[in-house]
């Protein structure tokens, strides 16, 4: 009884967060805040639902911890990708020219002729 | 009181499926897409990952791992390609 009762708040707040992640995304007033977002997406939202699904399977079959798999890739690779998007964000809100030019024989990163 | 929750997390979880594609047809900048089509990866993993729960089978877990893969690799993919015109240099 008490284990379907967390399973159950398990579902219902990671639900309940990967809609405010949405939310967020289709409210924020600019491109750099909706990076916020689906950030409660991804973490809280699925996390919780990975932990729903790992009670899940210990309350009704042998149990299996494998979805933690999941949580754990998608903890390491949430950061890389939001920071390349924030990228994307600083090229397409700023040019070349709102730069400082950078010391001789050097290039900005990104911005570089290859 | 697992079923009430797990319909609820379906229909909470689709809702937010139809507002990140709501935000990958608006726009208006390329990161926005390209944010929205990340959120949506994310939406679809829980939603197998639930589908998994609802049928009561350990299969579904594996397509999630691999929808999760794929949707980093994407990501960095279109983001590199935005940035430096070229995926592999």
């Amino acid at each position: 009884m008490i284990t379907e009762a967390i399973i159950a708040a398990l579902l219902v707040i990671g639900a309940f967060f990967t809609l405010v992640g949405s939310i967020g995304l289709i409210k924020l007033d600019n491109c750099m805040s909706r990076l916020h977002g689906p950030t409660k997406a991804s973490t809280l939202g699925v996390g919780a639902l990975l932990l729903a699904s790992v009670v899940y399977s210990f309350n009704t079959a042998d149990g299996s911890v494998h979805e933690i798999l999941v949580m754990a890739f998608l903890f390491v690779t949430a950061p890389i990708s939001g920071n390349f998007i924030a990228k994307v964000n600083m090229h397409s809100l700023r040019g070349k020219q709102a730069l400082p030019p950078p010391p001789d024989d050097h290039v900005w990163g990104t911005y570089s002729e290859k | 009181m697992i079923l009430m929750a797990l319909n609820f997390a379906f229909v909470a979880v689709a809702l937010s499926q139809l507002l990140a594609m709501l935000r990958l047809v608006k726009g208006p900048s390329t990161g926005d897409r390209i944010l929205a089509l990340d959120t949506m990866v994310i939406n679809a993993i829980a939603l197998i990952i639930l589908l998994g729960m609802r049928l009561g089978t350990q299969v579904y877990f594996e397509s999630a791992l691999i929808i999760a893969m794929l949707g980093f690799v994407s990501t960095v993919a279109i983001a590199r390609f935005v940035l430096r015109g070229d995926i592999i240099e």
